[in-house]
C-alpha cells in the first residue's frame, strides 16, 4: 500500500503543482473553478484513453509514438502558457482593477481560462495515464494486496490534492498587486521546463540528434528523482544533467515569452489584434 | 522554436548504431539486468514486456521514461553516454525491476 501511495503521489505532484499555479494565476476570474475542473476531467478521461491505447500509441511513428505524443502535448501546453502570459501582460492589470466591473472583462477573461484549462488537462493527462496503467495493473492482478494498493493509490491522489492546495494558498499569501508578476514568472519557467522536456522526448524518439551531450551535472547537489529534485523539475524545469538542446529550448522559451510580453500592446483596444 | 522542431521532425530520420539490444521484462525482472554499451555511441534497447501489466522503463540518469504496455515492446534509445553506470528501473514494480546500463 505504501509503495502505491508513493508512486501515485510522485506522479500526481506535477499535475497538482500546475493546478495550484493555474488557480492562483486566475485568482478572481469568474468561472475559473469550472474551467480548471473541466481541464482535470478532460485530463482524466484522456489519461484513461491513452492508457487503454498505450500499445497502439507506442507503435506509431516507427515505435516512437509515445515520445512524439508526449512532445506534442507538452508543446501545446507551452503554447497555451505563452498565450496566457502574453494576454495577461496586455489585459491583466486592468482586469485586476476592474474585475467586478463589466461583462466585457468577464468574457475576455474566459479566453485565457480556456488556454489554462488545456494546460491543466495536459498536466493531468501526462501523469494520469501512468497512474491509470499502474493502478489497473495491480487491480488486474487481484488478490488480497490489490485492495490495499488501490487504497494507497487513492491516498496518493489525495496527497497530490494537498500539494495543489498548498501551492495555491501559498501563492495567495502574496499581496494581490504582486501576485500577477509572481504567477507570470512561474508560468514562464513552467513553460520553459516543459519545452526542455519536450525536446528530451523528441531526442528519445530518435528524431533530434544534435546537442545531445550533457552540458553540466548537478546530480551531486540535487538528485532529479529526489522529492526536492522532482519539485524543482516541475516548477522550474530542473534537470540534473541537461544537454545542449534542452538548454537551448529552455532559454529560447523564456526569451520568446519575455519578448512577446514586451511586444504586445497594452490596453483593451489591443484585444482585437491579438491572435486567437 | 516549434517550427524548427517540426522541420527537424520532417527531415531527420531515426539513426541507429549497431544492433539493438534485446531485453525482456518477465515477472517484473529485467533480463539481462546489466546492459553493456559502447561509451560515446548511441544504442537502442528493445524492451519486451512479457508480463500482463504495463511497466515504465524509468531512469533519471539516462533521462528516459518509457511506458511499455503488457505483452508489448518498446524501443528505448540511449544517447551517446559518457563512460559510467546508469541505473534504471521498472517504475511500476521498482521492488524487483532494477537494472543498470554500463557504458565503457
Amino acid at each position: 500500500m505504501i509503495s502505491a501511495l508513493i508512486i501515485v503521489f510522485r506522479e500526481v505532484i506535477e499535475a497538482g503543482l500546475i493546478v495550484g499555479i493555474v488557480l492562483a494565476a486566475t485568482a478572481g476570474v469568474p468561472h475559473r473553478g469550472r474551467a480548471v475542473a473541466m481541464g482535470v476531467l478532460a485530463g482524466v478521461l484522456g489519461a484513461c484513453l491513452v492508457a487503454a491505447f498505450a500499445g497502439q500509441l507506442s507503435n506509431l511513428f516507427q515505435g516512437s509514438g509515445q515520445e512524439i505524443f508526449n512532445a506534442a502535448i507538452l508543446l501545446l501546453a507551452v503554447a497555451m502558457l505563452t498565450w496566457h502570459n502574453v494576454w495577461m501582460a496586455s489585459h491583466g492589470r486592468e482586469m485586476a482593477r476592474e474585475l467586478k466591473a463589466a461583462g466585457h472583462q468577464v468574457k475576455t477573461g474566459e479566453r485565457t481560462l480556456a488556454a489554462l484549462s488545456i494546460v491543466v488537462g495536459v498536466a493531468v493527462l501526462r501523469e494520469g495515464s501512468e497512474v491509470v496503467l499502474f493502478l489497473y495493473g495491480i487491480a488486474a492482478q487481484g488478490g488480497t494486496t490489490a485492495g490495499g494498493m488501490v487504497t494507497g493509490g487513492m491516498l496518493g491522489l489525495a496527497a497530490g490534492g494537498v500539494v495543489s492546495a498548498l501551492m495555491y494558498f501559498g501563492l495567495l499569501t502574496i499581496p494581490a498587486g504582486r501576485l500577477f508578476q509572481v504567477t507570470s514568472g512561474l508560468i514562464t519557467l513552467l513553460a520553459a521546463g516543459m519545452a526542455a522536456q519536450a525536446v528530451l522526448f523528441v531526442q528519445n524518439g530518435g528524431w533530434l540528434e544534435y546537442f545531445t551531450m550533457t552540458v553540466w551535472d548537478t546530480s551531486w547537489l540535487v538528485k532529479e528523482d529526489s522529492i526536492t529534485g522532482r519539485l524543482l523539475h516541475t516548477l522550474v524545469g530542473y534537470s540534473e544533467a541537461p544537454n545542449g538542446a534542452q538548454l537551448i529550448a529552455y532559454g529560447a522559451t523564456i526569451l520568446m515569452i519575455l519578448v512577446l510580453m514586451r511586444l504586445v500592446p497594452q490596453g483593451q483596444k489591443s484585444a482585437k489584434r491579438m491572435p486567437a | 522554436m516549434k517550427k524548427l522542431l517540426l522541420a527537424l521532425l520532417m527531415i531527420a530520420t531515426p539513426v541507429l548504431a549497431d544492433e539493438p539490444i534485446v531485453v525482456h521484462l518477465k515477472n517484473h525482472k529485467f533480463s539481462p539486468s546489466v546492459i553493456k554499451v559502447k561509451a560515446n555511441k548511441p544504442a537502442m534497447i528493445i524492451l519486451y514486456n512479457d508480463d500482463a501489466s504495463a511497466d515504465e522503463f524509468d531512469s533519471s540518469s539516462l533521462k528516459i521514461e518509457r511506458v511499455v504496455p503488457g505483452h508489448n515492446k518498446g524501443n528505448i534509445r540511449l544517447r551517446a553516454l559518457a563512460p559510467g553506470k546508469y541505473p534504471f528501473m521498472g517504475e511500476f514494480h521498482a521492488a524487483t525491476a532494477q537494472g543498470v546500463v554500463i557504458a565503457e
